[in-house]
Formats: C-alpha cells, sequence, structure tokens
C-alpha cells in the first residue's frame, strides 16, 4: 500500500507551504515550525515505506508510476501529472526528504529569532515539494516544472532578506544564470517531443536507440542542450558564477538548496537521460571535461577565499564537477553515489558553518574565527567528520564516493582525467583543512565584543549535525567498492541503468582489484598529504602562506580575484546587453512603439477638438438645426 | 365629398399656418414655457390635418389617432412642467440659454 501513498509524498510539503504562506504570519511560531517541520517528516515517512515496497519487488518491477491527471492535451502533445518511483528517483527522494527533514528542524533554531519565520517555511516547503517533483516525474515536462520551480525558490530563498541589495542582486543573478540554462533544458526537450513525438520518460528513452543513431549529430544536439540545462542549475563551467553569490541566503538554506538537493538535479537529469549522452560519444565527453574543469577551477579559487561559506560554495562546485566527471565516463551510479555522500556532508558542512555564524552573531570571515573547538565541541566534531569526508579519508564516505569516481575515470576515461581528477582531490583536502584549522584552531581572532556572546548552539542545531555526522561517517558502506564485493547501491540502481549497459563505452583498463587498491592508496595518500600541508600551513608555520603569497603575486591575485571572471562576464556579456538594452530602450520602445501610440492618442483628440465645435449647448440651436434636416428632406422628396 | 362644407385644402392651409407658427415659436423664444405653448401649436396643427383627412376620406383611423396624440400630448406636458418647475426652483430662471450645463 505504501506505493499507492507516492503522490502524497510531494504533496505534504506543497499543503504546508500553502498554510504558512496564506497564514501571512498570523500563526504562532510553534505552530509555523510544526506545519513546516511536519510536512516534510509526513514526506519522509511515507517515502521510507514507498521505498521499503520498492526493495521488495523483484528488481526488473522496480520501476513504479501512478497518474493523477492530464495535464496538457493539445493536438498531439499529452502530458500528465504522473509520478514515477525507480532505484533512481528513490535515491533522489530518500535524500530529498530525509536531508531535508534535518535541514527544517535545524532551522527551527538558526531562524529562530527571524521576523518573517513563516514565509522561510512556507518557501522551505515549496522547495521541497518542487525539488520532489523534479526527482519523480514521470515525464520531461513535469520535471521541467520542478526545474523551474526549484528555480523559483531558489530566488526566493536567496533574496529572503532582500532588504539587503546585495541578497537581492543575488538572487537577480542566479535567476537570470539559470535562466540561460533554462533555455537549453527547453529547447532540449522541443527537440525530444519533435524526435519522438512525447515526452514520456518511459517512452522516449526505450525508442531512443532505434530513432537516434549512434552519434549522430540529431543525439548530439539534444544532450547538449540538455547539458546546458544541467551546467545552469549544477553550476557548471560556464554558468557556475551564481552559486557562490547565492551565499547571501541564510545558511539552512545554502546547505539544502545550494549544496545538497537543488543543484545535484543536473547530475540527476543527465544520469535520468543517461541513454541520450551515451548515444553521443561527443556530448559524454564534453560532460566529462566541463566535470573536470570545473572540479579543478572551483578548487583553485576555494583555496584563497576568506569567507567561510564561499569556501564550501567553491568546494560544492567543485563536488558537483567530479559528479559530471563520473557521468561523463559513463559510471552514472558513481556519480549518483557522490551524490548522495555529498549530500550528507556538504550539508553537515554547511550546517556546521551555520552553527559558528550563528556562534559568532554572524561573522562569516574566516580570519576573525579562530581555536572555536574550546567553546563549539559539538560543532567541532561534526565539523571535523565532515571535513575528513569531503577530503576522502578513508572510512568515511566522501573516501568511497571519491575514489570510485577517480577508479571509473581511470577505467573508462584514461589517465589524463585521472590525473586532474587527483590533483583536484589533493586542492580539495587542502582547502577544506586550511577552513577547518582557520576556525577551529590557532589563536583566537575573534573580535572582543563577539567573544562575550560565544555560545554552543542550540539542541535543534546539534542533534541534525550529529545525525548528518553520522551519514556522513558510515554512508559510504552502502557501496564497499569491488575489493569487498559489496556495492549495494549499484546493484540497487541496476535496474534503471540497465537498458544501456550495451552502449557504455569499454573500459580501457583491466578492472582489478589490484589496480583499485592502488589507486585508492594512491587518492589517501594524497587526501593526507593535502591535509598535512593545511597543517603545515596553517598550524605549525601561520607566517608561510603570507610570505607564499608574495612570492606567487600574480597567481595568487589571479585566483583570490576569481579569475576575474565575474569581471569579464560583466564587461563582456552584461554591459554590451545593457548599453543595447538602452538604446533599443530609447530609439525604439520610447520613439518609435510610444510614438505610433501616443501619436495615434494625439489625432484622435485632435479630430475630437474640431467635431466639439458643433456641440453649442443651445437646445434651439439643435432644434434649428433638426427643422432644417426636416425641410431638406422633405424639400428633395418633393420636389425630385 | 360633401358639396357644403369647407374644402380640405382649407383645413390643410391653416394647419400649415398653424405648425410654421409653432416652429418659429420654438426656435425664436427664449422663455421655456412659450417653447412649450408652440410644441402644442404645432402637435394640434398636425392634429387638425388628421381630422381634416379622415373627413375627406370617411374613415375613423385619422380621428382615433388624435385621441391618442391628445393623450401623449397631456402626459408630455405633465412631465414636461414638472421638468420646468424643477429647473426654475433651481436656478430661478425658464430660459433655455440658461441651462447648457451639457455643453461639450
Amino acid at each position: 500500500m505504501g506505493l499507492t501513498l507516492l503522490w502524497l509524498v510531494p504533496l505534504f510539503p506543497l499543503l504546508g507551504a500553502i498554510l504558512n504562506g496564506v497564514s501571512a504570519g498570523k500563526l504562532p511560531r510553534k505552530a509555523v515550525s510544526a506545519i513546516g517541520v511536519g510536512s516534510v517528516g509526513l514526506s519522509f515517512a511515507i517515502a521510507i515505506a514507498c521505498f521499503s515496497e520498492l526493495l521488495a519487488l523483484p528488481p526488473e518491477a522496480r520501476r513504479v508510476t501512478q497518474g493523477l491527471f492530464t495535464w496538457v492535451q493539445s493536438g498531439d502533445f499529452h502530458a500528465e501529472v504522473r509520478y514515477a518511483l525507480d532505484p533512481l528517483g528513490a535515491v533522489m527522494m530518500l535524500v530529498v526528504t530525509g536531508v531535508g527533514f534535518l535541514i527544517h528542524v535545524y532551522s527551527t533554531g538558526y531562524m529562530g529569532h527571524e521576523q518573517a519565520y513563516g514565509r522561510y517555511f512556507s518557501y522551505l516547503n515549496l522547495f521541497t515539494f518542487s525539488m520532489l517533483t523534479l526527482v519523480l516525474a514521470d515525464n520531461f515536462l513535469l520535471m521541467f516544472l520542478g526545474w523551474e520551480a526549484v528555480g523559483l525558490c531558489s530566488y526566493l530563498l536567496i533574496g529572503f532578506w532582500y532588504q539587503r541589495p546585495a541578497a537581492a542582486e543575488a538572487g537577480k543573478k542566479a535567476f537570470i544564470v539559470n535562466r540561460i540554462g533554462d533555455w537549453g533544458f527547453l529547447l532540449g526537450i522541443f527537440l525530444i517531443f519533435v524526435t519522438f513525438g512525447t515526452v514520456d520518460f518511459a517512452t522516449v528513452f526505450a525508442q531512443a536507440p532505434q530513432r537516434l543513431a549512434m552519434g549522430s549529430a540529431l543525439a548530439t544536439t539534444i544532450a547538449l542542450l540538455l547539458f546546458l540545462g544541467a551546467t545552469g542549475k549544477s553550476a557548471q563551467l560556464p554558468l557556475y558564477v551564481w552559486l557562490p553569490d547565492a551565499m547571501e541566503g541564510p545558511t539552512p538554506v545554502s546547505a539544502l538548496i545550494h549544496a545538497a538537493t537543488m543543484v545535484t538535479a543536473g547530475v540527476y537529469m543527465v544520469a535520468r537521460c543517461h541513454i541520450l549522452y551515451l548515444l553521443s560519444p561527443v556530448a559524454l565527453q564534453t560532460v566529462a571535461i566541463v566535470g573536470v574543469l570545473t572540479a579543478l577551477f572551483a578548487a583553485t579559487i576555494g583555496l584563497v577565499q576568506n569567507d567561510i561559506k564561499r569556501v564550501l560554495a567553491y568546494s560544492t562546485i567543485s563536488q558537483l564537477g567530479y559528479m559530471f566527471l563520473g557521468c561523463g565516463v559513463g559510471a552514472f551510479a558513481s556519480g549518483i553515489f557522490h551524490l548522495m555522500t555529498h549530500a550528507f556532508f556538504k550539508a553537515l558542512l554547511f550546517l556546521g558553518a551555520g552553527s559558528v555564524i550563528h556562534a559568532l552573531s554572524g561573522e562569516q570571515n574566516l580570519w576573525r574565527m579562530g581555536g572555536l573547538r574550546r567553546h563549539l565541541r559539538r560543532t567541532h566534531i561534526t565539523f571535523l567528520i565532515g571535513t575528513l569526508a569531503i577530503a576522502g579519508v578513508f572510512p568515511l564516505a566522501g573516501f568511497f564516493s571519491k575514489d570510485e569516481i577517480l577508479y571509473q575515470t581511470w577505467l573508462r576515461g584514461g589517465p589524463l582525467l585521472w590525473c586532474a581528477g587527483v590533483v583536484g582531490a589533493f586542492l580539495t583536502a587542502f582547502y577544506m583543512f586550511r577552513l577547518y584549522f582557520l576556525t577551529f584552531h590557532g589563536p583566537s581572532r575573534v573580535p572582543e565584543g563577539a567573544k562575550q556572546h560565544l555560545h554552543e548552539s542550540p539542541n535543534s542545531m546539534t542533534i541534525p549535525l550529529m545525525l548528518l555526522a553520522v551519514l556522513s561517517a558510515i554512508g559510504g558502506f552502502v557501496q564497499v567498492p569491488l575489493l569487498a564485493g559489496g556495492q549495494r547501491l549499484d546493484r540497487f540502481l541496476e535496474p534503471v541503468f540497465a537498458d544501456a549497459a550495451d552502449l557504455t563505452p569499454a573500459a580501457h583498463a583491466a578492472n582489478a582489484a589490484g589496480a583499485e587498491a592502488g589507486l585508492m592508496a594512491i587518492s589517501l595518500a594524497v587526501a593526507l598529504v593535502g591535509i598535512f600541508v593545511a597543517y603545515k600551513f596553517y598550524v605549525a608555520d601561520p607566517d608561510l602562506p603570507r610570505r607564499l603569497a608574495e612570492q606567487m603575486r600574480g597567481a595568487y591575485r589571479l585566483v583570490f580575484n576569481k579569475y576575474w571572471v565575474d569581471e569579464m562576464v560583466d564587461s563582456w556579456v552584461v554591459q554590451p546587453l545593457y548599453r543595447g538594452s538602452v538604446r533599443l530602450w530609447e530609439r525604439f520602445d520610447a520613439a518609435v512603439i510610444d510614438g505610433a501610440v501616443n501619436g495615434v492618442g494625439r489625432q484622435i483628440e485632435r479630430g475630437a477638438g474640431l467635431l466639439r465645435l458643433a456641440q453649442v449647448g443651445y437646445v434651439q440651436v439643435y432644434a434649428l438645426i433638426l427643422t432644417l434636416g426636416a425641410v431638406v428632406v422633405i424639400g428633395y422628396l418633393a420636389l425630385r | 365629398m360633401d358639396p357644403n362644407g369647407v374644402p380640405t385644402e382649407y383645413y390643410q392651409l391653416v394647419a400649415a399656418l398653424l405648425f410654421t407658427i409653432g416652429i418659429v415659436g420654438v426656435l425664436v423664444r427664449r422663455n421655456a414655457l412659450i417653447i412649450f405653448m408652440s410644441i402644442e401649436l404645432m402637435l394640434n396643427a398636425v392634429n387638425l390635418s388628421f381630422v381634416a383627412f379622415s373627413r375627406q376620406y370617411g374613415q375613423m383611423d385619422g380621428q382615433i389617432f388624435v385621441f391618442f396624440v391628445m393623450a401623449v400630448a397631456a402626459a408630455e406636458v405633465v412631465v414636461g412642467l414638472a421638468i420646468l418647475v424643477a429647473i426654475f426652483r433651481n436656478r430661478e430662471t425658464a430660459s433655455v440659454d440658461d441651462v447648457h450645463l451639457l455643453k461639450g
């Protein structure tokens, strides 16, 4: 009976959003929290029920759909509101509701002093509904609805403190950059409809191998257009620019939307459409290269940022790059695995950062922290677990997932991509431990004023942290690699990717346990070296980074200023567009369009002014005209 | 046609004369009450013409029509005089030149 309740999973958050939205701050805070957290909690409980029902089915039968109503019926075009649950969707559903639930609980503590408490939870619930619609949709159109709706919620939540100009600007930036990606996604959907005559997942994916020739231009175009959408939503080169600015939103929002769930929508979409990508080696190669370049690029920027949330933002971009690298070499299950573990440890890191910011009354600059481990014990321990997990230290979750991606890259993508991935892993370990050491170790650089209020966060915040820390620690064991013969997640996801087994590119190297063990040792060693270097730089010899920055002034400035990408985009894209728009406004809109409209109005007014002279206002003049008219008519009739 | 009676043309002439006096009265006088009387004159000119033709052709239609005209005229006078009284109370004038508020 669990599976017939599937539609309730997205419904509860929607109801919560509506209730908290229409009550417009009239409800007491307790009620708002109960509705906001309870709706997602219920949804999580039903998701678990659905998941266990799904597990009870034989692996081939693990795809259940549930149609609610026909949404669009126009000529040949038919789209339903229909939810589908398969292993891939189930993983996403559990991550969204599970991590989402913890973040909702955390928000009751973090946002406790906030005026617009109801608005916040309304948006957050609406986001959960949209994300669930995205991952459970059974056709491209419904997926696009969820896709757009999460973008909207992201905009609303980044600009949650809309009184701050920076937040309002960041919200707009996120929305506009995402629109560029959405444009590609939408064109891809149009092309799919033109090619297949339907937007249903099952039909499209079943017919794809027949309708699209291997490596054909059509397959490449569809896959690349869809990937453009993914680069927008998942903040990959060149559309990543919105994510660092998105940190203007409340920290739990950064954790939920801009780290754990929404930004992974692009990875999910690529995995969902894996057949289309496998039919186009060019597109698949593009995904891998964009992924690895983004992973490296964002990691280098992350090395020198001073805002705790921005470091995490660049780290998110970088980790998303790893997921795309995994998908791009054809190891979609590895990409999804990393997506899942990343959701755990990145949510943990963001919430931990939120706890630090909360304790310091809003301070986000790493250089005004330090030595916090003595004051924030729970936050410190959980944050350390998250940092070790993302750095890829055995046996935490990030080790297994990142290692699997690197291994698959070695097998199928070749040594060059693998090397780039390993360099990225080193950078990740370094900048994450730089963040950790600067925050929790060394002498305290906290300003005197903030020191007075230094306090550990309430239980509503630390308990989600601890739960996420447990997940980050053990989450990797669902997929113990080949060595131990585990890989339960792979086997669970297998039915989803089985239809494409014969399309998957052949491995370059033999799938040997020895090779995997060697590669694991290398990546572990790299992570440990990264940690050691960070220790050397920021604990043992705190003056070293400054000297190094002096020596490599050029490189340092390049990276510190984020390669001037924002400035380049501004002067090459935004400013010309802006100037062009102003010109169009002045020369075309104001002169031609307004001129035409106002001109017609003026001519009518002038004509009316002439006719007005006939209206003298004396009844007898009208009577005279009447009489003369009658005389003329009668005269004509009499004399003709 | 009755050889002893007055010929129809004479009646028509009188009716035309009355009608013209009425029109001129409506057009040149400023007092609303006089204009009203002039309109009555025009109506009665038409009535006279109806009755004359009715007699000429020996049919009753025209005479019946005159009754209708008189009934309607009576109603019209009631309404019209009421309006006049209202205007006079409001503006202390009965001159149509002073009542041109609807002028565009």
